[in-house]
């Protein structure tokens, strides 16, 4: 068996915070591993993990009150884990860099955005401000703003442009991850198509491989070749997209797919998921899930192991023990 | 014939400001029946909040006719306002802002109720408020606490307890579950169809998410810049969007079926200034079709029964 060719290799990724409320378990036990030039979606709701397993990679986890555990944490072969603060410095923005959410809050309002773009461009590049700057300059043309607006000021700018301008300084160093943090949640559906399509081009360009998270099942649809399903920390359903959307496995998956209008039938009734998500301090026993979940049993107290479907295709679901289960789901090939 | 519940004509917003007159809402004209739903669709700055708000007259129309039950709100003086207010009501987009943070659930679905003296002594205000939570399936249990021990979606019930409070017969609901959660979107979205069902309420449901205005409205209109560019039963207009405006928007949703992969239509750029507009149609600088012809205004025409377009290109591309 060849080596997989691996840009993120995370095993037994966990995190908790310490707080005066109790402890909060915010990731329990993650594994995630991309492969050179794919993208991964990160699905899941509020409040399930996702930002902080992005985090974690670039141990940008406040440290206290988080407390992060893991067994393995590389990125290009290289030990995340083990860094030094001036090793990790190197790192993020260069080789791995992250898109915020919102774009009207990560940019910094008294710098102009050729300078924000070429700051990381000089720190890593190895270059003098002068060059960085004319690179910044064909880093903004290259995500659709004109050159001349290099000297203008992030308020000078609509929601979508900042976001092309974020994303022109996450990719200025061309970085072999990328994290996209809900990209396109703060912008309306035709920018949205636009930023979308944009990181597409720029990806196939440069190679770059990438996390999408975000909550909308649509977008991952769209921009990636992989998903793993995030529920009160854990990954409850990781596959292709095949996989994951057609041959659907885990009960909260179909409860997602349940909760969407559905394009094509618009008198039926939404089948929403009973229920809210657990609170984090105090997770439900065995699958966190169960509570919510319309096939739960007794077996689902028990401590939930992962298994395979096919060589891509993971489930924590404890109910698949019983002879015969399946989700309501149909399954298409 | 079905009755119109509420009636606009030619509802116009604009705002002075230093740099001139800004066109919110512009010559806008629709009508709604009696237990029905119109989806107002468009992206921010588009002008549905403030066509949604000026018909409630919480912002001051400019022009035009707001007709409710027959009576023209914008006529109505202060006293007539008050109780025309009660039939129509407002159902806020963020459950995080709009609630107040130092009142009780009680307190809070109270409020309009003895706002509006609907009841006098202290137990038939709660006991109506506690109906009021049975109605939106809030848990008896959550009678006095904070909006902040709860999540969004049973603040957003709230908002909607509040906006029930009256026995209203027209609610506005302005993004009522962008802020939520998708498996808590659908327990609100299940909830308003079948108070609507149960309580026979019209609606105008605004909203950016087409795929949520496609399972709630009766009729949709599209709005662009302050103005409506298409407007038409809501399965004519998902399967025959004829707007270039709608056939972008339409195809930019990101779609959960991966059987059902599609072109989809880049238009290019943003949405141009609602600052002293020019008059040409307003999708001109970002519209793949546009000639020399679309340097005027076009009207909203009927183009088959009930399905209006404002456009000059209309069958040439």
């Amino acid at each position: 068996m060849h080596e997989k060719d691996l840009v993120l290799d995370l095993q037994n990724l966990r995190i908790r915070f310490e707080t005066d409320d109790g402890t909060v378990y915010a990731v329990n036990g993650i594994d995630l591993q991309l492969e050179r030039g794919k993208a991964i979606g990160l699905v899941g709701e509020t409040g399930a993990g996702k930002t902080t397993t992005a985090l974690s990679m670039l141990r940008l986890v406040p440290t206290p009150p988080g407390i992060v555990e893991c067994d393995k944490l590389a990125l290009n072969g290289q030990d995340v884990l083990t860094m030094t603060d001036k090793e990790l410095e190197k790192i993020r923005g260069k080789d791995i860099s992250m898109i915020f959410q919102d774009p009207m809050t990560a940019l910094n309002p008294v710098f102009t955005v050729g300078d924000q773009i070429a700051e990381s461009i000089h720190l890593h590049e190895n270059c003098n401000m002068i060059e960085a700057q004319r690179r910044a300059i064909d880093m903004l043309e290259l995500v659709g703003i004109p050159g001349e607006r290099a000297g203008e000021y992030p308020h000078q700018f609509s929601g979508g442009m900042k976001q092309r301008v974020v994303i022109a300084i996450a990719l200025a160093c061309h970085p072999q991850l990328l994290i996209a943090d809900e990209p396109t949640t703060a912008l309306d559906v035709t920018i949205q198509a636009q930023v979308l399509d944009l990181m597409k081009n720029l990806r196939t360009k440069y190679q770059t491989s990438l996390i999408m998270i975000t909550h909308d099942l649509g977008i991952v649809a769209d921009t990636c070749d992989e998903v793993a399903v995030m529920y009160a920390g854990s990954i409850v359903e990781k596959g292709t997209l095949e996989d994951v959307f057609l041959r659907t496995k885990h009960p909260y998956t179909e409860g997602l797919f349940n909760s969407l209008p559905n394009i094509n039938d618009r008198k039926a009734m939404l089948t929403p998921i009973q229920g809210l998500m657990p609170d984090p301090t105090n997770l439900p026993e065995g699958c966190p899930f169960h509570p919510r979940c319309p096939y739960a049993g007794e077996d689902c107290r028990k401590p939930q192991t992962t298994r395979k479907f096919s060589d891509t295709h993971f489930v924590r679901c404890g109910a698949y023990d019983r002879p015969g289960f399946h989700i309501a789901r149909k399954e298409e090939y | 014939m079905a009755e119109n519940i509420l009636e606009v004509k030619n509802l116009t917003k604009h705002f002075a400001t230093k740099r001139g007159m800004l066109h919110a809402v512009d010559d806008i004209s629709f009508t709604i029946e009696r237990g029905k739903t119109l989806g107002l669709v468009g992206e921010s700055g588009c002008g549905k909040s403030t066509t949604g708000r000026t018909i409630l007259r919480l912002i001051e129309p400019t022009s035009g006719e707001i007709i409710f039950q027959g009576q023209d709100v914008n006529k109505m003086n202060k006293k007539g306002l008050r109780h025309v207010r009660k039939d129509m009501q407002l159902i806020f987009q963020d459950p995080y802002s709009s609630l107040d943070p130092r009142k009780t659930v009680n307190q809070l679905i109270s409020e309009p109720i003895i706002a509006n003296k609907l009841f006098k002594t202290k137990e038939e205000v709660e006991a109506r408020v506690a109906e009021l939570m049975g109605l939106v399936g809030l848990a008896p249990r959550l009678f006095n606490t904070y909006p902040h021990e709860l999540d969004g979606g049973r603040r957003q019930r709230i908002g909607i307890a509040r906006a029930l409070a009256t026995d209203p017969k027209f609610i506005i609901c302005d993004e009522p579950v962008s802020a939520l959660d998708v498996s808590i979107q659908a327990q609100i979205l299940n909830l308003l169809k079948e108070l609507q069902r149960d309580l026979g309420l019209s609606f105008i449901f605004i909203t950016h998410d087409l795929s949520v205005v496609n399972h709630f409205s009766d009729e949709i209109a599209v709005m662009y810049l302050g103005k409506i560019v298409e407007k038409a039963p809501t399965e004519e207009l998902f399967n025959n969007p004829m707007h270039p405006y709608t056939q972008a928007l339409l195809s930019a949703i990101p779609v959960s079926d991966l059987r059902a992969k599609k072109e989809r239509i880049i238009i290019k750029g943003e949405i141009t200034s609602p600052i002293n507009p020019p008059a040409e149609c307003r999708f001109f600088k970002r519209c793949n079709y546009a000639c020399d012809k679309c340097k005027s205004v076009p009207q909203l025409n009927e183009v088959k029964p009930g399905h209006f377009v404002a456009c000059h290109r209309l069958g040439e591309f």
